[in-house]
């Protein structure tokens, strides 16, 4: 492997402002790294950098997540019904990040429409795990997390709407960060839940996070939800957690997780412990409703957002032998996938009448419980800690048959992104999956209250080098 | 437990055509999805008011200043039918 690309942004970013490395030279080595893809993380490579200005992030190459339109590129969501889709705008998320200086890389593999915790439900097939290529690199943005873990790409972003960027940084064993809802725009981010749908970082170590979210944050007058962070972001630091109050929820489904996850949950905590940080568990009762709530206000959501796939403005159609009905009912079946129209028949099906306030009103009400358990903890904690994921990476084909098993992945992720929190994913060890074999990456995640980003980076970032050393 | 009429009728709510197949697994599916959903059935919510959206913001308001839209050419280019500097469509009621 070229010398290169076991610079982190940080450094690479540094020698290139400092001119002891030609933006041209990094962003080749990267290129031909990509090139070599064979887990099919990568939809659209770059053939070459495309636009020059300097900033801090000047000639870092980026891999985005299929599910940003970028001007003129194919933008397909993962989904046959945007197959051939080229955008006619660029995400204002990807938009600020080559401002500040970077370079698309390429676009990555995700889930249908975000779609997933596997990247089992791409119309392009399955991203295949870098650690085991048999096993699933998680989801929805799997095909980010893989070409960072993978050596295709120095840092990528993806959108976190109950875990996406979280879980699968975690089975790949890199950091991911979901922010705070509102810090970055979703302008240009194809919509999946509106009210949950989160554009975030996936990146070797927590610096790079930093560094990718400060380049990205901001109000946006394309997006009237977005509000930034104010003072922006400055790079981590901190020598240990003295005076940091963590909490565990109480009760935490420590039988929902495989014994080698919670092992390396356990060892964490006491390496909190050791680093100064005071440990206590909280309250959070309603967090284990957290994926009953999701899993109606997100299909909801998506139920309504993709009424816009009809055949008639852009995408695909399915010319019918009837009427206009029949081409938008031939079209969306021809479209969309297996897990989308299951999710699309949910959201429809809890929206529709006689059963809106069983399910989608009572949902919204389990939500600001959820929201206000956080609220409560954080009245005394300055963080709460779970693991990312209750099992490192499965494999591949292993939860297909089963939708439920499927969204338990998200058990530990959907109450802080119910809540509109920010959460971190770091690697935290490796642990030997339940039926046995080589060890694979576990994740640690740390939530902070809203906008609190900064605080939540620096304990990271102390929590990262102390694991390490 | 969701019966094959339901989904009958949610699907034709969701204009999404399902294959015989398909029938038979969404029905069994949603079922299972549901059943652990209902789950929040019991809790005690009546006094909670619901969350639609976690920021908290009134009124965004901009200026209203006129700017130019994209090209209707560049528009109609995306679409599977365009004519006469429209979208065309199937006629609405069927020969």
């Amino acid at each position: 492997m070229s010398e290169l690309l076991e610079l982190t942004v940080a450094e690479a970013a540094t020698r290139i402002r400092a001119v002891e490395l030609s933006r041209e030279e990094y962003f080749d080595a990267w290129r031909s790294a990509a090139a070599g893809d064979e887990l099919n993380a990568y939809l659209w490579r770059a053939e070459g950098p495309t636009v020059e200005s300097d900033g801090p992030l000047e000639g870092i190459p980026v891999a985005v997540k299929d599910l940003f339109c970028t001007e003129g590129i194919p933008t397909t969501a993962g989904s046959r019904m945007l197959e051939r889709h080229r955008p006619l705008y660029t995400a204002t998320a990807v938009r600020r990040l080559t401002e500040a200086g970077a370079e698309l890389l390429g676009k990555t593999n995700m889930d249908e429409f975000a779609m997933g915790s596997s990247n089992e439900n791409s119309a392009y097939g399955p991203v295949r795990n870098p650690h085991d290529r048999e096993r699933v690199p998680g989801g929805s943005s799997g095909g980010s997390a893989a070409v960072v873990a993978g050596n295709l790409a120095p840092c990528a972003i993806g959108t976190d709407t109950g875990g996406s960027i979280r879980q699968p940084a975690a089975l790949c064993g890199i950091v991911g960060l979901k922010p705070t809802y509102g810090a970055i725009s979703r302008y240009g981010m194809i919509a999946f839940a509106s009210s949950l749908d989160q554009c975030g970082p996936l990146t070797r170590d927590v610096t790079d996070a930093a560094l990718l979210l400060e380049a990205m944050q901001g109000g946006d007058p394309c997006d009237s939800t977005s509000v930034g962070i104010e003072g922006g972001i400055r790079a981590p630091r901190g020598e240990d957690l003295k005076g940091l109050r963590f909490a565990v929820p109480a009760g935490l489904a420590r039988d929902a997780m495989e014994p080698g996850v919670r092992a390396v949950f356990e060892a964490t905590l006491k390496r909190i412990e050791d680093l100064g940080g005071e440990l206590a568990e909280a309250p959070l009762p309603h967090a284990e409703h957290g994926i009953s709530a999701y899993y109606v206000i997100a299909p909801a959501e998506a139920s309504s957002n993709l009424a816009r796939y009809d055949g008639v403005r852009y995408g695909k159609r399915v010319e019918p032998e009837g009427d206009v009905v029949e081409m938008y009912e031939a079209t969306r079946a021809a479209g969309f996938g297996d897990e989308v129209k299951r999710r699309i028949m949910l959201g429809t099906y809890a929206l529709s009448s006689g059963y809106y306030d069983a399910y989608y009103g009572r949902a919204q009400r389990v939500r600001t419980k959820i929201a206000a358990d956080f609220a409560a903890a954080f009245a005394e904690f300055d963080f709460v800690v779970t693991p990312t994921s209750p099992s490192v990476a499965f494999g591949l084909g292993e939860k297909t048959d089963d939708p439920l098993a499927m969204y338990m992945n998200d058990f530990f992720t959907v109450p802080m992104s119910l809540a509109g929190i920010p959460a971190i994913s770091i690697p935290a060890g490796t642990a030997a999956p339940e039926g046995g074999g080589p060890e694979l990456p576990v994740g640690f995640q740390i939530a902070a209250p809203a906008l609190a980003e900064q605080r939540l980076l620096d304990a990271a970032y102390v929590l990262e080098q102390s694991l390490d050393g | 437990m969701i019966e094959r009429a339901q989904v009958l009728h949610v699907a034709r709510l969701a204009r999404l055509r399902l294959s015989e197949a398909e029938v038979e697994k969404m029905a069994g599916e949603l079922s299972g999805i549901l059943e652990h959903v209902d789950r929040i059935g019991e809790l005690e919510l009546d006094d909670v008011a619901p969350t639609s959206h976690v920021v908290e913001l009134e009124n965004v308001l901009r200026p209203d200043q006129p700017r130019p839209s994209w090209p209707r050419d560049a528009v109609l280019d995306q679409a599977p039918d365009a004519a006469d500097g429209a979208f065309r469509v199937p006629s609405p009621q069927a020969e």
